[in-house]
């Protein structure tokens, strides 16, 4: 007997980590970058909002569920020539941030719009009777009143893209998901498979508590 | 100032909210909005400073229709009217003096012109000491002042109040109330106050207007109004605010008499008691104060001597009833 831990290869448990991490936290950046703007829209064209637009808005609501309904194993599928075309691969880190993003950001852009949503009503229609532009109301009122409930949203949506990166794992990504199911489901191997999951419930965890952190930092309510 | 001609307000096909309304309120006015839940008092402010547009009719602020005026106009329009409101409508992620400070910034103020301008504001509704704290560390007073000193940060001409005190308590919303008749004194402020409380009305406005389901059922002085209501909407207003209860077991003659100003201080009765004889008892009664001018009202049970003549001699005090 070497041991229970005979199996796992610590180096490459490491670069699981790494490249875990490396996906985690370009699609995260990119989801809210896409999906903030989008979920803005979104409350902005809602209805008795500065932008109300029946049409507009539905279209995007359309959208949105369209992306969220599909399974995500789907979409990483589907997703693969456009991967190919935007990044050059649809292999590797940089070939699952494609998918990631897609997937994540009409999640995210839907939190956004709830918590723009719970903004104090009285607090909007103060701002507007001050002469605010929508751009001042965006920016001024609605985003700071809204920190709060947009860093919930985004602890959240990490939460979701870690368990992504592991599907992404399946066809390709690499990653801690990767590893569980190359070593730890198709070979057997329960000791590689117990060392990632308990790091990817670290990571859960870390995520969750210091996601929370924020979230009561900026709540001033 | 603000004219109101045959303003009609409906949402979606239901009920007007607003049902035909005329109004006029004159510069350094203020001016009192009362009614019931739901009489279209919010809709008729709101309509003052282009958050809402008239279905028909039209509103007029210096003799500028509001409905014609561009976005950049409406911008303009709205930093000459600040508003409050009954939940303060604060940032409740922004400190008292980023409150404060935040019509300033939408206006393009300078950091030394906001950093001038928001201690004086914060000094004039005695917080000088709380611009550092978060709203929600306020009392309900204090974050009224605050939504005060923001409406004011613009020096506007008008100052609308959407049910201002209604969250708070009677010594606060004296308080309140205090404050905003010294504005109203100090800076020419016209006010435009809406309440669904008598004493809110009786204890500031120089006009009011009675809205009833959309239509404005009786305007005028406050004192005429408060003291001989015409419309039953307005009785009833009064009625509730004074908890008239006619005491039981007095079955001589009884008179309800109104004084007003001056009376209120002459020894009225007991000069009449002695010229006529007659005794009085009191029923009920009130005295009171109108915003410049005392009230008040009595009910009168009458004992002896000639009837007749002291009921005349009152008539020459106030009415009679
Ligand atoms: N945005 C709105 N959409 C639909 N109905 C409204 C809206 N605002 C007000 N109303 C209706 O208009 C009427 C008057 O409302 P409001 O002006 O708020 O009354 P008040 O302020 O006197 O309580 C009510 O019947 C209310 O339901
Ligand atoms: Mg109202």
């Amino acid at each position: 007997m070497s041991g229970f831990f005979s199996n796992v290869d610590w180096s490459e448990i490491l670069q699981a980590c790494l490249d875990t991490l490396a996906m985690l936290g370009g699609s995260l950046l990119l989801t809210v970058l896409l999906g903030l703007p989008l979920g803005v829209l979104l409350f902005l064209t809602g209805k008795g909002q500065p932008w109300e637009n029946r049409w507009g808005n539905g279209a995007l609501a359309l959208l949105v569920n369209l992306v969220r309904s599909m399974p995500f194993i789907i979409l990483l599928i589907v997703m693969i020539p456009l991967t190919i075309v935007l990044v050059g691969t649809s292999l590797g880190v940089a070939g699952a941030i494609p998918p990631l993003v897609v997937g994540a950001a009409p999640f995210f852009a839907r939190l956004v719009e709830t918590a723009l949503r719970e903004v104090d009503r009285n607090t909007v229609e103060a701002v507007q009777a001050m002469g605010a532009t929508t751009r001042d109301l965006v920016f001024r009122a609605l985003l700071p009143e809204a920190l709060p409930g947009i860093l919930a949203a985004t602890t959240v949506t990490a939460i979701t893209l870690i368990s992504f990166t592991a599907m992404a794992g399946a066809v390709g990504a690499g990653g801690l998901g990767d590893l569980a199911i190359r070593f730890g489901y198709q070979r057997f191997q329960t000791d590689v498979m117990l060392v990632t999951v308990v790091l990817l419930l670290a990571l859960v965890q870390l995520l969750q508590v210091a996601g929370d952190r924020l979230v009561r930092h900026f709540t001033r309510k | 100032m603000i004219r109101l001609e045959g303003v009609h307000k409906a949402f979606g096909d239901t009920h007007a909210a607003l049902a035909g309304v005329d109004l006029e309120i004159g510069r350094g006015e203020v001016f009192g909005i009362i009614g019931r839940s739901g009489a279209g008092k919010s809709t008729l402010v709101r309509l003052l400073n282009g958050l809402e547009r008239p279905s028909s009719g039209r509103v007029l602020i210096d003799g500028t229709d509001v409905a014609t005026l561009s976005a950049d106009g409406l911008r303009a329009l709205r930093s000459r009217v600040g508003m409050i409101f009954q939940n303060f409508g604060l940032l409740w992620s922004r400190t008292v003096f980023d409150n404060v400070a935040l019509p300033l910034r939408i206006g393009g103020a300078s950091r030394a012109e906001i950093a001038a301008k928001v201690p004086a504001l914060l000094e004039r509704v005695g917080l000088s000491e709380h611009g550092a704290k978060y709203p929600a560390q306020l009392s309900g007073g204090q974050k009224q002042r605050v939504g005060i000193a923001r409406a004011l940060a613009t020096n506007p001409e008008i100052l609308l109040c959407d049910e201002a005190t209604s969250a708070l308590d009677p010594e606060t919303t004296r308080n309140i109330l205090d404050l905003l008749a010294d504005l109203n004194r100090e800076l020419g402020l016209t006010i435009v106050l809406i309440t669904h409380e008598m004493e809110v009305v009786r204890q500031v406005c120089d006009r009011v207007v009675v809205l009833h389901a959309g239509r404005a059922v009786e305007t005028g002085d406050v004192a005429d109004v408060f003291l001989h209501p015409r419309a039953s909407e307005t009785q009833a207003l009064i009625a509730e605010a004074d908890e008239h209860v006619d005491p039981i077991g007095f079955d001589g003659p009884v008179v309800r008499l109104t004084l007003h100003g001056k009376a209120v201080l002459d020894p009225v009765l007991t000069r009449i008691a002695r010229d006529t004889g007659t005794d009085f008892i009191i029923l009920d009664g009130r005295i009171g104060r109108l915003k410049n001018t005392s009230f008040g009202r009595l009910t009168l049970g009458l004992v002896g001597g000639d009837t007749e003549r002291a009921i005349a001699a009152l008539r020459l005090e106030g009415e009679v009833e």
